[in-house]
């Protein structure tokens, strides 16, 4: 029933381990992250504010602050390499020609002083070795293709003429001028209105049709998962806790915190049990975590054993995986959920 | 632009207005009487009359002070009281010196100071970057004078480098010029330094820079083409308001070279009680400092896309 993993992945994350030196110590900001990125497919990361969905980005990028963020284990392999060790000077070879990104702030992701076509020339001239007209021309196609009207006016503004969406389509045209394999996209419509925001998704799936690109597509907006991804990792403080094929996440969640999010979501005409809408509680700090699961001080599901006992993510069925020491007695219906347990409301 | 600048020339007109009124006034009412002192305290009450009615200070407030704009206006200030000489001269001469003397270590400096910073946030991090600032420390807890005698000791009188004492103006002068020029780098370069230095790796954290890096630019491309360019406008707040100070010279190196420069001029003004001087300087100061800020403004519109002159 899962289509998860298909064995043509670009894109193969195992065992991911990043850590932050900080004034307190070092956090480990992710612990054991893995997933694969199916060709032309799109991968949704989901997770709550700070979980580790941008470091992993970084991460894969090889952009992690140098000097503070470090990735101390794991393989991140694309095209027959591990970029977490690639050395530099090949990491900026594969960096907006091969990987791409586009970032979640249009409003600042751009430089102010340069102008648009400027931002986008360069690309091509750093990875195709192109002269300035040649450039130019490349950078008009790409305007033209992420759909901005009066391209060769917009070319030559600056950032702070044009509006969010528009800055957001300079984003998309600069992060696709290499035709990368692979585009991470961290929270790219977060900070856009409604209409934008369908307009910017609209347009990176058609293009994402035109061009293959396989899309790693950061968000917390579950409703944006479900229209975009073909598969989903669930991020929790850190570490995967459930990943499996779009449609089967969402009909057949497995994990307790899986099941609260989307328990948040409202649905229309939907009468909602006011106790699930919500999950209780905030994300442990990861200066000081629980050595058992991770959850466990917001999990409604949980048992004794879960106090000491790290869950390790494995295979539920075929190729949907859960991180949760009950999640076959928990889809069973045998047990229940005790949110007394937890605290009053 | 060009309308931009009219209209910003014609903003200056109340300011200047402001200005005067306030010398004006200051003087009037609070300054000692400009004859007596300029005769001296032996004088006779009918000299003294005799001197203000030759001066008009015997005329009403209101002609008195179309006198001063008429000063202003066509930049003769009438004479010194104390050498007797044309202040406009005076003033002219004075400019051009200080200058000299102010002008070549800073132009030098701000590029020299800008590279350094610039290579220093380059190495940000390594022990290089450490002793610098190490360096730039030590370098600002020295003070001004310090610097003036000792390497006036070492350099000029020790090992016989530099010429002091004995300026003169024009090309024959240069050699005596050297040594201050030599000073002021280096007491600019500290402070400097340092401050470029954290515009510098404060612009690197700025979100356009991890999407120049994960465009794959170089690490060259990234520093000093994107955060450099952003950093020049911080850089230049700082930098372009000292221009209109240095008409004024430096006061301490034209006392400690003998450089007869304006800043001397006005000190020892204030010391004889050279009131049109005064007037005058601060006058020009004024002017010169109203007239920079617009400069800045225009150099703003060229480094700074955003700001749009309207
Ligand atoms: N530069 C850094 N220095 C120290 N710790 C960091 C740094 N960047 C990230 N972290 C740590 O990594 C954790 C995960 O951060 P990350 O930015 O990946 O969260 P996120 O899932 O992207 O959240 P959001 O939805 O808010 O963007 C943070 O909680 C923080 O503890
Ligand atoms: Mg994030």
């Amino acid at each position: 029933m899962s289509n998860f993993s298909s064995g043509d992945a670009v894109l193969k994350v195992e065992g991911l381990v990043t850590s932050f030196r900080t004034d307190d110590g070092t956090v480990t900001a992710l612990d054991g992250v893995g997933f694969d990125i199916g060709r032309g497919k799109t991968l949704g990361i989901v997770g709550e504010s700070g979980c580790g969905k941008s470091v992993t980005s970084l991460s894969i990028m090889g952009l992690l602050p140098s000097g503070v963020g470090r990735i101390d284990a794991g393989k991140i392999l694309f095209e027959g390499k591990n970029l977490a060790t690639l050395p530099e000077e090949e990491m900026r070879d594969i960096r907006g020609n091969k990987i791409a990104m586009i970032f979640q702030e249009p409003m600042t992701a751009l430089n102010p002083v340069f102008t648009a076509g400027e931002q986008i020339i360069e690309v091509f001239m750093t990875h195709r070795n192109m002269d300035r007209s040649a450039a130019y021309k490349a950078a008009l196609s790409m305007m033209e293709m992420v759909k901005i009207p009066d391209p060769e006016r917009r070319l030559e503004e600056y950032p702070h003429q044009m509006s969010g969406g528009m800055k957001q389509r300079v984003m998309i045209a600069m992060a696709l001028a290499c035709k990368p394999a692979v585009i991470i996209a961290d929270e790219p419509t977060t900070a856009l209105d409604v209409t934008i925001q369908s307009q910017i998704l609209r347009l990176m799936q058609d293009l994402q049709k035109d061009t293959g690109t396989s899309i790693m597509f950061i968000t917390h907006d579950l409703g944006v998962i479900a229209e975009m991804a073909d598969d989903v990792v669930v991020m929790y403080a850190g570490q995967v806790i459930e990943r499996a094929d779009v449609v089967t996440l969402f009909d057949h969640p497995l994990h307790p915190y899986t099941k609260g999010l989307l328990a948040s979501i409202p649905h229309v005409g939907q009468h909602r049990d006011k106790k699930l809408s919500t999950i209780r509680g905030s994300v442990p700090s990861l200066m000081n975590l629980p050595a058992g699961c991770r959850f466990y001080g917001r999990c409604p599901y949980r048992q004794p054993e879960c106090e000491q006992t790290r869950p390790a993510l494995e295979s539920h069925k075929g190729a949907h995986e859960v991180a949760c020491l009950f999640a076959g007695r928990i889809d069973a219906g045998e047990i229940k959920p005790n949110y007394e347990a937890l605290g009053g409301e | 632009m060009i309308q931009y600048v009219i209209r910003r020339l014609l903003q200056m007109i109340p300011i200047l207005v402001g200005v005067t009124l306030l010398i004006f006034f200051l003087f009037t009412f609070f300054g000692e009487d400009p004859a007596r002192v300029a005769l001296g305290s032996h004088a006779t009450p009918e000299k003294i009359a005799a001197l203000r009615a030759k001066w008009g200070l015997d005329k009403p407030l209101i002609m008195q002070y179309l006198q001063f704009w008429r000063e202003i206006l066509t930049a003769d200030f009438g004479r010194s009281f104390v050498s007797g000489e044309r202040l406009s001269e005076m003033f002219k001469q004075g400019a051009l010196v200080s200058l000299a003397v102010t002008m070549p270590p800073f132009i030098m400096g701000t590029v020299l100071n800008l590279i350094v910073a610039m290579l220093v946030a380059w190495y940000r991090g390594t022990a290089f970057d450490r002793f610098m600032s190490v360096i730039f420390t030590a370098c600002m807890s020295v003070s001004f004078l310090v610097y003036v005698l000792l390497l006036q000791y070492f350099l000029a009188y020790k090992l016989d480098l530099f010429e002091i004492n004995g300026f003169i103006p024009g090309l024959k002068g240069l050699p005596y010029l050297f040594l201050p020029w030599i000073i002021l780098m280096i007491v600019h370069f500290g402070p400097d330094v340092r401050l470029y230095r954290s515009i510098l790796l404060e612009e690197t954290k700025a979100d356009y820079v991890r999407t120049a890096r994960a465009k794959g630019l170089s690490e060259k491309q990234v520093m000093f083409k994107h955060v450099l360019k952003n950093a020049m406008i911080p850089v230049m707040t700082y930098t372009v308001v000292e221009v209109p100070f240095l008409v004024m010279g430096s006061f301490v190196l034209e006392k400690y070279f003998s450089i007869p420069g304006l800043g001397d001029l006005l000190v020892s003004s204030v010391n004889t009680g050279d009131f049109p001087v005064i007037k005058g300087v601060t006058i020009m100061i004024a002017v010169a400092y109203s007239l920079f800020n617009l400069l800045t403004d225009v150099l703003y519109a060229l480094v700074d896309p955003r700001v749009k002159l309207s």
